[in-house]
């Protein structure tokens, strides 16, 4: 028999309603255990939350729409994998230059998606509060969801191409991954709150349509169509976790005054050290997409210096100004492409991709696109260049270069005011001497050294000896220290590494596809020669 | 441009990533494996972590439990993202035209209010249980060695808010969505006695941080012993001359609480026969919680079952027991 009260019909609940019954009481105050024995980590960091409660919960997903949500979207994605897969799509992108920028993302950026995914399930089991606890947990489901889409499409182009089937193995161990690979190891291994604030708000934030909207367009514009499919798939997890980084600075900074300057020196310092990462991006967009989208400098332009300019006006109100660096980053926008091609050309048989120098038709561009610095720097170190390849003398540098002890990128940046100086800055730190790249990596190192004195740098590794793999002879006569290091990093010498022209991936693409490797200066070889005589 | 590829002599550099290769041979790679195995950092790291100065931030000494290779902790689901979502959306389907069922026929608000006050008394309650269960997969996702059991953790983690969710549901569909009975169960679960011991242990786990001991106290143990007493003994109670409404709903706890069995059992089975030293820790810790949470779980199933409460929990345990014995660990 039903009681009283039961004659009246099932109340009919909004979405934020059942949301809010569904999840905000599954918490309680514990009184077994201390509650600072069970969130360890949330006190040391010095920030002050008076009221977890206050926490919006920006997605207000119930667990059975995040399934059905996420599980169409992935039907649809693996329909569009398995449809490239079968239809050997990796030929259909517009060179087999653009290959090579593919490898920098399987090599340099899955693993971030993978350590992402790790460091939000730390916030996920150490927030005390219900509501962040289940926004860092979707982020960390949604990040293992990128990093496993992105190797199972990129898998594919793994089995025809050089260079990208060792991207765990290389991440820990090749000298210029140790770029990413600092980067989100800083972040990890940062209290909660300061990772929260350098990956939710700096990086996805502030930053993430700049590395999203160029790359997806590129990818768009060269044949890429599996990547454009995951990027794409990915971009509508992305927009609920901008909106966590968003929400994540409003809490923080509406909880307490004490946490306005800790949350303004992790913007400072996360702004500088991601755009010291994207600046990777800067090269590839420039330089490696055979069908070019937009310059660095005006994606900077659009996505910093507008975009960004809004959103730190918004924030005045809570006392943030814009990030300490930002001028820094506009004064190197003409040069920081053409700085790193040049330092990676002048390696190229110590990375793990084929290189070339930029073709008249690129050179032109890239005089269009930056009139105030590449026809005055960077054009006549490319002619030179090419002269030498001409004859016969490659330019070749045989030392590998200094490394910046915090942002790990060789110290190849030249003085914002100055670009025929090189950037370098010092520390002395317990009698010992530390390099860096610019202001903004030292501000950082001087305001945790006892943390950056422990960094990993692959090229003080190799001259100690560190990289070496087991059983190698390092008093053997014929003992030859960089292929042996590049063995140890997981590159094959003369396959992965080394000229484009003439490479493993050039002669295999114009054999499979009678297509040139270089749209930019025709056949290399006679396969792509001998289908032009028969059609 | 159509592009015409001279398929036959197009043959791949190779068949699946290198380091699949080295595990299997070059042939073609599932998605699972290629999902899963070595894509944890394992060298190299930078710095020193500042919630854990003495260890690396992926670091293997987090458990006393050791592997040769972690990578043997293998899911025999082979989740991966795809499946993972796409099989639970498809069991949620399911449980929803269940759901639909029940709420427009009011079934659950038409059982009489004795039967009612126990379900919000004896089986609501458990949403906060499932929290905690959240926190514990959560704690292993983080801390654990090896992409191969963390990530099955991590869904674990998102199948226990799920589960809490839905037991919330069952409150739900019994206060007509006033909330009325979440409230009460959230009372019960701090407050009242049935329910302190069992409150306790959850709580012991928070503080564990051994994350392999508490994949051993929560998802080993302590749902080895509530899920069959409460979704099968205290549901078959209720079912009892009140119909199969609350049943049908339990019956989704229990077909995930099987299918989620097969990868703890892997898992389990696969370090105790690693080495010696492994059995005998896990051993110790599965008589250690077992001890502890079958008395505290008593209160409560008495109070639901009355004088065949004893019956009901011996039974239990004694099912847990052999399914222990069959993993090799010696109880
Ligand atoms: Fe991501
Ligand atoms: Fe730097």
């Amino acid at each position: 028999m039903a009681a009283e009260g039961n004659a009246k019909p099932a109340k009919k609940l909004s979405l934020k309603e059942n949301y809010a019954l569904l999840t905000r009481g599954l918490g309680w105050e514990p009184s077994y255990e201390k509650k600072e024995d069970i969130f360890r980590t949330i006190d040391f960091e010095g920030v002050v939350i008076h009221d977890w409660d206050k926490w919006e919960d920006p997605f207000r997903l119930t667990m059975d729409a995040y399934w059905k949500y996420q599980g169409e979207k992935e039907r649809k994605l693996y329909a569009i994998i398995d449809a490239f897969q079968q239809n050997n799509g990796q030929f259909n992108v517009t060179d087999a230059r653009y290959v090579q920028a593919l490898k920098v993302f399987i090599n340099g950026i899955t693993e971030l998606e993978y350590l992402s995914h790790r460091g939000f399930n730390m916030l996920a089991r150490e927030f005390p509060g219900v509501g962040p606890r289940i926004a860092a947990q979707m982020q960390s489901l949604d990040e293992l969801r990128h990093a496993t889409t992105q190797i199972h499409t990129i898998s594919q182009y793994a089995k025809y191409f050089t260079g990208m089937n060792e991207f765990p193995y290389q991440f820990d161990r090749v000298w210029y991954l140790s770029i990413p690979k600092s980067f989100f190891e800083d972040a990890v291994t940062s209290g909660p709150f300061e990772f929260i604030v350098a990956i939710s708000f700096a990086f996805e934030y502030v930053l993430t349509n700049l590395a999203f909207m160029p790359w997806m367009s590129g990818a768009a514009f060269n044949g890429d169509m599996a990547t454009v499919s995951f990027g794409f798939s990915a971009q509508s997890d992305e927009a609920r976790h901008m909106t966590l980084g968003i929400e994540v600075i409003k809490f923080l900074l509406e909880q307490d005054p004490a946490n306005v300057p800790l949350v303004q020196k992790w913007i400072d310092k996360w702004f500088w050290r991601g755009y010291r990462l994207l600046s990777l991006l800067a090269t590839m967009m420039d330089y490696m997409l055979p069908k070019r989208v937009m310059a660095w400098n005006e994606a900077w332009e659009i996505y910093y210096e507008q975009n960004g300019g809004a959103l730190f006006a918004d924030l005045a109100r809570y006392g943030i100004k814009p990030p300490k660096r930002a001028p820094e980053t506009i004064a190197e926008k003409g040069h920081v492409a053409h700085q790193m091609w040049s330092v990676f050309y002048a390696n190229r048989d110590a990375v793990g991709f084929q290189m070339w120098l930029p073709s008249e038709e690129e050179m032109a561009w890239m005089s269009e696109k930056y009139p105030d610095t590449f026809d005055q720097y960077y054009r006549p170190r490319y002619e030179y260049w090419k002269a030498m390849e001409a004859a016969g003398t490659p330019f070749k540098n045989t030392t590998l270069p200094q490394l910046c002890q915090v942002c790990q990128w060789p110290c190849l940046f030249t003085d914002s005011g100055d670009p025929t100086t090189l950037s370098l800055r010092e520390t002395e730190y317990q009698g010992q001497t530390f390099h860096m790249c610019s202001d903004g990596c030292k501000d950082i190192f001087d305001d945790t050294p006892e943390k950056y004195v422990h960094a990993w740098l692959p090229v003080h590794q190799i001259y100690q000896g560190n990289c070496f793999l087991p059983g190698v002879d390092p008093t053997a006569p014929d003992f030859n220290p960089m292929y042996e290091a590049l063995r140890y990093m997981g590159i094959k010498p003369g396959v992965d590494n080394g000229d484009f022209k003439g490479g493993a991936d050039a002669t295999n693409w114009e054999k499979w596809t009678s297509r040139p490797a270089n749209i930019h200066e025709g056949a290399y070889t006679d396969a792509v020669r001998d289908s032009h005589i028969k059609s | 441009m159509t592009v015409e590829i001279r398929t036959k002599s197009v043959k791949p550099l190779s068949l699946s990533f290198g380091h699949l290769q080295r595990r299997f041979g070059d042939k073609p790679a599932t998605r699972y494996q290629e999902a899963t195995y070595d894509i944890q950092s394992t060298a190299n790291f930078h710095y020193k972590p500042l919630w854990d100065p003495e260890r690396e931030m992926f670091d293997a000494r987090r458990t006393a439990v050791t592997m040769k290779d972690w990578y043997a902790l293998k899911d025999p689901r082979q989740f991966y993202y795809g499946n993972y979502t796409t099989t639970r959306a498809k069991q949620q389907d399911a449980i929803d035209r269940t759901l639909d069922f029940i709420e427009k026929r009011d079934l659950l608000r038409a059982l009489p209010v004795d039967v009612r006050d126990l379900i919000v008394h004896a089986i609501v309650p458990l949403r906060h249980y499932e929290w905690g269960a959240n926190t514990g997969s959560a704690h292993v996702a983080a801390y654990g060695y090896g992409t191969a059991i963390t990530s099955p953790a991590m869904m674990n983690t998102m199948d226990r808010l799920g589960m809490a969710q839905h037991i919330s549901r069952i409150g739900l569909l019994l206060d007509g969505n006033s909330g009325d009975s979440l409230s009460a169960a959230h009372a019960l679960w701090t407050d009242h006695a049935d329910w302190q011991g069992l409150r306790r242990e959850v709580e012991r786990m928070f503080v564990t941080r051994d994350w392999f001991e508490v994949f051993v106290a929560q998802l080993l143990v302590a749902d080895a012993l509530v899920y069959p007493l409460f979704f099968q003994h205290i549901d078959a109670a209720i079912a009892g001359g009140n119909g199969s409404a609350l049943s049908s709903l339990t019956d989704y706890l229990m077909r995930w609480f099987d299918e989620t069995a097969k990868w703890i059992d892997a898992v389990i089975k696969t370090a105790v026969a690693e080495n010696a030293d492994n059995k005998a820790l896990i051993s110790g810790w599965v008589l250690t919680w077992r001890d502890r949470l079958v008395p505290a779980l008593t209160p409560i199933v008495q109070h639901a079952l009355g004088n065949q409460s004893e019956d009901a929990v011996a039974a239990v345990v004694a099912a847990f027991n052999s399914r222990a014995a069959k993993l090799g660990l010696s109880v």
